[in-house]
């Protein structure tokens, strides 16, 4: 086998071949010069507090509609530390590679990974390859961690959420998810969908800069969707929450896709997405601040936080105004005919 | 919309002024147990209608003894299981299909797909999970049509299916005075047409109403059941003309007669129902499952303290079973209402009590 | 207990055709519909057409016909802008 062609055990070795995969092809599409080949990385930061994170990818397909696994184990980083209230500084980059995988596909990855932690000014300046038999990895695993410091004025926690808290989201539900499910194998259709996936920073930053501590909570609904982060703030929150259903940014296409497939939506992945739990009195001007960002042009408040309950729960007003709970997600999607 | 809502709101609250007791509506389809949780439409009824979550989910009412099948066949070497997602949490005795692990167990949004398995691994047999009612039953017919017309030998189906107007006629014959009238579900309608209902309604004067799946389709069905119920009239009625005709689909349910035929199968829960499942025809015997691995017959069992029988029957609510949301759970669910996204136990687990 | 969803039929040929959900575009087998023509609604099941939707009778009773009306307005709007540039 053509060792410039496909990834060899011995690209993960420790020997010539690690050498020249990381300095020729890592390295180059990575940032370059901002990546240190020490041991560990030294870098300065801002007085203050720092944020530290640290994120797994594995997604099938590698490369979909809006995105691949590269853009996604930055995005996925950086939208932690942003969450969190804190400017993304730098990332570390981990590769478990399988026997076999395509170094083409690998380039192609690693250059949307440079690209994307580029446009997001955060700096890769650590990593790691390791390569793992045929047959015990799918294709390519990424890890990222990341640092950030942390906004002066963000305070977010959860236990500064009370009765009366706004909630809104920046954009349609889903998006990735569904975008995901077609395209992989199996339940392949063909579809305009696109994943939302995109570092959300900007969106984040714009909020805890111009609303300092009447921002009390943000989080990115990843894996198990608006209903799981719902669920968790109030569990953690100790608090009830009410959405209103005709509120909710939804895609049609999105929608008709997981309609025909029986999924619903609040259950279903984002990677472009943030909740955010503001005071009451700021929820308007963070909906002007969203709406004038590209990534947030259907931001919404979706609904309200209710008072503190033993038993916390998220409810659904529904188009019709019916009243339901939203549960926490089983965590595993399966397509339905009935 | 919400004009409709509030005209269907009205015409039921009128009713209930006209009738002196409280009245109980079984919905026969699951998904329609599932929308009326997504729409909170019971929080928009007066309190003397209580709906009922009938036998409405092919995976609800599929016995374990068939599940036990599915499972070992599952687990051969030289087979691949196609399934529909549904049946992948369903619990036999050896676990369920998810927790098996295998990858040769294949969840298929069609039965083309199943078909097209069998092609692409000529050396191994793909063993369909044929289950679901009318709507669905017609899609396994044309994969075993297919099958036979293009010599596929590596393919052959486990028959689950089973028929929606027989149950209907063991719940009310079993002398159940629980029911009032039946939601009847949607897109078994569109197969078979609201006239399959009528020997329900004459027979036994219950208001049988057909209905979509959208919140201002299942409050105007209900409302349709309320006016009829205060007229004291018990008709087939439809309110989704959009979809259902009085007759169905001809051509489907010429199919599912071709290949397939009744015989008083075991129903989870509900026991042997008349006429209720549905079997290969011996002309097409070799694309039968239980033919081709010399399994005699479906074995019928039961579930200790399951109460889905009762649940089914409307007998009791969900909460009402022992091992509700304490051993049985959507998590590590016992009975087949828990294991179903839409069964009656998962829908009040999941989108609680009312 | 049946999950069936409209979709357009854009394509056909033999007993397959291919359906279109708000842009989603489904391989489908109308061997249970063989009467219908591109251009129909029907719903769909599991990967077959099991009814040709009645249009008119739908957008009075259906909501989501409705989306489905507006959702081909923009579409048919969105062609003719690229002819025109």
């Amino acid at each position: 086998m053509d060792e410039n062609k496909t990834i060899m055990l011995a690209h993960g070795g420790g020997g010539r071949l690690m050498a020249d995969l990381i300095s020729r092809t890592i390295v180059p599409k990575c940032g370059g010069r901002s990546v240190q080949l020490t041991d560990a990385a030294t870098i300065d930061v801002p007085a203050g507090k720092l944020c530290f994170t640290t994120d797994s990818f594995v997604v099938k397909p590698l490369f979909f509609n809006g995105g691949d696994i590269g853009k996604l184990s930055v995005c996925g980083t950086v939208n932690d530390l942003a969450v969190s209230g804190a400017q993304p500084l730098a990332l570390s980059l981990s590769l478990i590679l399988e026997e076999g995988f395509e170094i083409a596909q690998l380039e192609k990855i690693l250059e949307n990974i440079g690209q994307t932690a580029s446009r997001a000014n955060v700096r890769i300046v650590t990593g790691d390859t390791k390569v793992v038999e045929k047959g015990f990895a799918d294709g390519l695993f990424i890890n990222t961690a990341g640092i950030g410091a942390r906004i002066t004025g963000a305070v977010p926690g959860f236990e500064r959420i009370t009765e009366g808290d706004a909630i809104l989201i920046n954009g349609t539900l889903g998006d990735h998810g569904m975008t995901i499910m077609s395209q992989r194998e199996g339940l392949k259709f063909e579809s305009p969908l696109k994943s939302d996936c995109a570092c959300l920073h900007e969106l984040t930053s714009r909020l805890y800069n111009a609303l300092g501590n009447a921002v009390k909570f943000m989080r990115d609904p990843t894996r198990g969707g608006v209903a799981a982060v719902l669920n968790e703030i109030a569990v953690a929150a100790g608090v009830g929450i009410e959405i209103d259903e005709p509120a909710l940014p939804m895609d049609k296409t999105v929608q008709a896709a997981a309609d025909m497939l029986g999924f619903d939506l609040l259950n279903i992945a984002n990677e472009g997405k943030v909740v955010a739990i503001v005071a009451p009195d700021a929820a308007a001007r963070a909906i002007e601040l969203w709406r004038s960002h590209p990534l947030g042009r259907r931001a919404a408040v979706i609904g309200r936080v209710l008072k503190g309950s033993d038993h916390p729960l998220v409810e659904l007003v529904t188009k019709i105004g019916g009243r339901r709970i939203v549960q926490m997600p089983y965590g595993r999607e399966l397509p339905r005919i009935c | 919309m919400l004009e409709r809502v509030e005209q269907a709101k009205q015409t039921i609250q009128q009713a209930c002024t006209r009738m002196d007791r409280p009245i109980q509506i079984m919905e026969v389809c699951g998904t329609h147990t599932v929308a009326i949780f997504r729409h909170g439409i019971r929080s928009l009824l007066p309190p003397q209608i209580k709906l009922l979550s009938g036998p409405g989910c092919p995976v609800c009412v599929t016995d374990q003894g068939y599940i036990d099948i599915v499972l070992e066949l599952a687990g051969r070497d030289d087979v691949i299981l196609a399934t529909y997602g549904d049946m992948m949490r369903v619990p036999g005795r050896a676990g369920t299909l998810e927790r098996l692990h295998k990858p040769e167990i294949k969840v298929v949004l069609s039965t083309d797909d199943a078909l097209a398995l069998a092609q692409k691994h000529p050396d191994k047999t793909v063993v369909f999970a044929a289950v679901g009612f009318e709507t669905t039953t017609p899609a396994s017919a044309v994969a075993v049509a297919d099958a036979a017309s293009s010599n596929l030998h590596n393919f052959c189906i486990l028959s689950g299916h089973k028929l929606v107007v027989p149950a209907m006629q063991a719940l009310l014959g079993a002398k159940n005075d629980k029911i009032d009238a039946f939601m009847c579900p949607g897109h078994v309608s569109v197969i078979l047409g609201s006239d399959a209902y009528k020997p329900v309604a004459e027979r036994f004067h219950k208001p049988c109403v057909v209905a979509g799946f959208e919140a201002v389709q299942i409050m105007e069905g209900i409302a349709a059941i309320c006016k009829q119920m205060a007229e004291g009239r018990g008709e087939v009625e439809s309110v989704y003309g959009a979809a259902v005709t009085p007759q169905g689909n001809r051509t489907a349910q010429a199919i599912i007669d071709n290949m397939f035929e009744p015989y008083d199968g075991p129903w989870r829960g509900l026991g042997f129902i008349p006429g209720g499942s549905l079997r290969l025809r011996p002309r097409y015997q070799r694309f039968d499952a239980l033919h081709r691995f010399g399994i005699s017959e479906i074995p019928a069992e039961e579930l200790g303290g399951c109460q889905c029988g009762r649940v089914l029957c409307g007998l009791i609510d969900p909460p009402q079973c022992p091992l509700f949301a304490r051993k049985c759970t959507p998590d590590s669910p016992i009975g087949p209402c828990m294991v179903s996204t839409e069964g009656a136990c998962s829908a009040w687990y999941k989108y609680g009590k009312h | 207990m049946c999950l069936a969803v409209p979709a357009r039929i854009v394509e056909k040929e033999g007993d397959r055709a291919v359906a279109d959900a708000m842009g989603n575009r489904w391989n489908i087998r109308i061997t249970l519909t063989p009467e219908i023509e591109v251009g129909d609604v029907v719903l769909v099941h599991a990967g077959y057409a099991i009814a040709k939707v009645d249009e008119e009778e739908a957008r009075r009773t259906w909501e989501l016909f409705e989306e489905i009306a507006q959702f081909e307005e923009k579409r048919i709007a969105a062609e003719q802008a690229d002819k025109e540039e």
